[in-house]
């Protein structure tokens, strides 16, 4: 009984893995840029949640707002910072998003201060009980919207014309613009879909889990390991990758115990990447 | 000539109200990080030990059974008032050891009191050590400070093994008053602190006879304690040990709700549980957690009471587990100084090494002060706290008790 709600928290945590590594994949796998501020950008989107519940909105307010907000932000770092360094060398791209990274914690830390925060009670905070195995409520919400987000971005970039000239624009922009797209508004596009799916994230997040300015570090990690393991650039593969590593992570802490949990993990990625180096669902 | 007349008989007049002439000031160093890192925390304990100061200097009626306070000086050497000389280690070991050196060389301090962090009291006691100084450590708990073997340095406040010591017997008494207490599980993070502890409180366990299920370390830098929390409910302990940072204190919390699992008892170690955001995220679902602490404001009208009124009047905040081990060591500092008599260095490490106060003698948890061979309090001791709505309140020693103690914990129920 007692592994089965091992097996299930870890499939819950595993769709939180997901959900945080699907706007990551959209940016890292399909735009070849690396996004280090992807932590930070859900970092946002939990204090977008807490501003939200100082003036008494619940998780139906706050979790469309983080959304929102965070696509705007996406856009707006585009504009700001992306479109400008692609034209620079490989590094100056690198460094750009790793500076954006350090910039938004440490404005954070000097708005929020280092105080760990927690979102008050709401409908999202409690459990479901199906029959002994207990289910969090704000981690079903978080699987289901992951669920959603995979199979919404998984259609949108192979079955509609939007996505067509998204991917178009990543792998060759001046025959995409000769083609008629304009680069600028589907890489802009791509930048606010990816900060809003971390919005969502760190909304959802914020109900169960104590955060702090330094808090997108905790889970960045994992987020590009799921995303390497997953396959550059397959939405589906990141959904996948983010269960095993949830299921994995969860069975070796209750059975190693937790010190061992990384070592199982990352020993796992590696022996992954040794046999399928582009990942499960990855094109070479 | 008539400006020699005023001189003198403003001397004169000065001689009179001070009472005996030949009173000398007597020099302590105070060595605190008062900018840095922990600035706060530092000029706060500077603030507890400039009271401690006015408290032996001034008149005190009401705090006399502290002994050395309140009498306006220094009795045994004629109403002799204590000097503090302070100075800014910036929380650096470098610092430290320049300023020690300087306040022992140039302003002849006869004694040392110090200095928050572990690393640096590890320095400046060295300075004392070669300069032939007492030392007086009143906070910092780090082992290795009193492993060297030195001759100069005694340390007030408990360490690891104490706190340990304490759990254990908190847990004896729990048992003698017929609560099931056989098994217990402890959850530690795996850096120094956590590991330390954690063994320590193992160790302890088993000499008490507890049978310890389980040990968990895990890292504290994580997103879920599911596993941990479902290891301790297959084991099912009389009472779990927690030693934890922030995040994962509140996250523990939270997750025992979540999967339906109250242990009976918690013993939370300080850190994370003491954290001001502890108690508003969780407070409401860990009712009845127990947690340690050396100071305890007390009944009103009790000594630590009217120290803490003194404190806020003054401050305008209230003494904490810091600043008050801090208060504590420079009370005792100031008792051998007066019981030697003498500004003589040797005179006053000797008396220091004879303290020997009761637990009606001092202001904090400890059940008195009294230093063994290597200078540690074999009296330190700390209260154990309880959370009952949203503040910890002293529970256990039975006798200064300010709430009556409720077991099993009623937690998230």
């Amino acid at each position: 009984m007692i592994l089965v709600q091992v097996a299930v928290g870890g499939l819950l945590l595993g769709a939180v893995y997901a959900l945080f590594a699907s706007g990551l994949t959209l940016i890292w796998g399909m735009m070849n840029f690396i996004n280090f501020a992807h932590g930070e950008f859900v970092m946002l989107g939990m204090y977008v949640a807490l501003v939200i519940t100082w003036i008494h909105g619940g998780p139906e307010a706050f979790v469309p707002v983080a959304t929102a907000a965070l696509f705007l932000l996406g856009v707006g770092v585009y504009f700001g910072l992306i479109k400008h360094v692609t034209r620079g060398p490989m590094l100056a791209q690198i460094l750009s998003t790793f500076g954006l990274a350090l910039l938004l914690r440490y404005s954070a830390f000097a708005y929020f201060k280092p105080d760990f925060r927690t979102l008050p009670e709401s409908w999202l905070s409690g459990t479901l009980n199906v029959g002994g195995i207990y289910l969090q409520n704000s981690k079903l919400v978080a699987g289901f919207v992951a669920l959603l987000l995979t199979i919404g971005m998984h259609v949108l970039l192979t079955r509609t014309a939007l996505g067509s000239r998204l991917l178009a624009v990543s792998e060759d922009r001046n025959a995409a613009m000769l083609m008629g797209i304009r680069p600028d508004r589907m890489q802009a596009l791509a930048w606010g879909l990816s900060a809003a799916s971390a919005g969502i994230a760190g909304a959802l997040l914020a109900i169960g889990f104590p955060f702090s300015p330094e808090v997108g570090a905790t889970f960045a990690l994992t987020a590009f390991v799921v995303v390497a393991f997953g396959g550059f650039g397959s939405v589906p593969g990141a959904a996948l990758a983010g269960l095993i590593i949830g299921l994995v992570d969860q069975i070796s802490a209750y059975k190693l115990g937790p010190i061992y949990k990384d070592v199982v993990v990352y020993g796992l990625f590696v022996a992954i990447l040794w046999v399928r180096p582009q990942g499960l669902f990855g094109k070479v | 000539m008539k400006k020699g007349n005023f001189l003198g008989a403003a001397l004169i007049a000065a001689s009179l109200t001070a009472g005996p002439a030949l009173a000398e000031d007597v020099k302590v160093g105070a060595i605190y990080p008062l900018s840095g890192n922990a600035a706060v925390a530092g000029q706060s304990e500077l603030d507890a030990i400039k009271l401690a100061v006015e408290m032996v200097n001034g008149n005190y009626p009401d705090l006399t059974s502290l002994p050395s306070v309140g009498k306006g000086g220094l009795t045994n050497m004629g109403g002799a008032k204590i000097q503090l000389i302070t100075a800014d280690h910036q929380g650096k070991p470098e610092e430290a050891n320049a300023q020690t050196l300087r306040m022992i060389t140039q302003e002849h301090v006869a004694a040392m009191i110090g200095s928050y962090h572990s690393n640096v009291s590890f320095t400046a006691t060295a300075v004392s050590e070669r300069q032939g100084i007492p030392f007086v450590v009143g906070d910092s708990v780090a082992a290795n400070i009193m492993t060297r073997g030195f001759k100069w340095v005694v340390r007030v406040t408990p360490i690891a093994s104490d706190f340990a010591k304490n759990y254990m017997e908190y847990l004896t008494d729990m048992k003698k008053a017929g609560r099931k207490v056989e098994t217990i599980a402890v959850v530690n993070e795996n850096t120094d602190y956590g590991t330390s502890i954690g063994g320590t409180v193992v160790e302890q366990a088993k000499k008490y006879g507890f049978n310890v299920v389980a040990q968990i370390p895990y890292n504290a830098n994580t997103t879920d304690v599911s596993a941990q929390v479902l290891q301790l409910k297959e084991k099912n302990p009389d009472c779990v040990v927690f030693i934890t940072y922030t995040a994962d204190a509140i996250l523990y919390m939270k997750t025992l709700k979540n999967l339906g699992y109250q242990p009976p008892m918690i013993i939370a170690d300080d850190a994370g549980f003491a954290d001001p955001a502890f108690i508003p995220a969780v407070g409401d679902i860990s009712q009845g957690l127990m947690n340690r602490s050396a100071w305890a404001v007390g009944k009103p009208g009790s000594v630590s009471y009217r120290v803490n009124e003194l404190f806020k009047a003054k401050y305008n905040r209230d003494l904490d587990d810091t600043s008050a081990r801090g208060l504590q060591a420079m009370l005792v500092l100031a008792d051998a100084i007066n019981r030697a008599g003498s500004t003589a260095p040797d005179k006053i490490m000797a008396a220091l090494k004879a303290t020997d106060l009761n637990q009606d003698q001092i202001i904090m948890g400890y059940r008195g002060v009294k230093f063994d061979e290597r200078g540690e309090n074999s009296l330190a001791a700390t209260y154990l706290v309880q959370l009952q709505g949203k503040e910890y309140v002293a529970v256990w020693p039975e006798n200064k008790a300010l709430a009556p103690l409720q077991w099993p914990m009623k937690g998230w129920k």
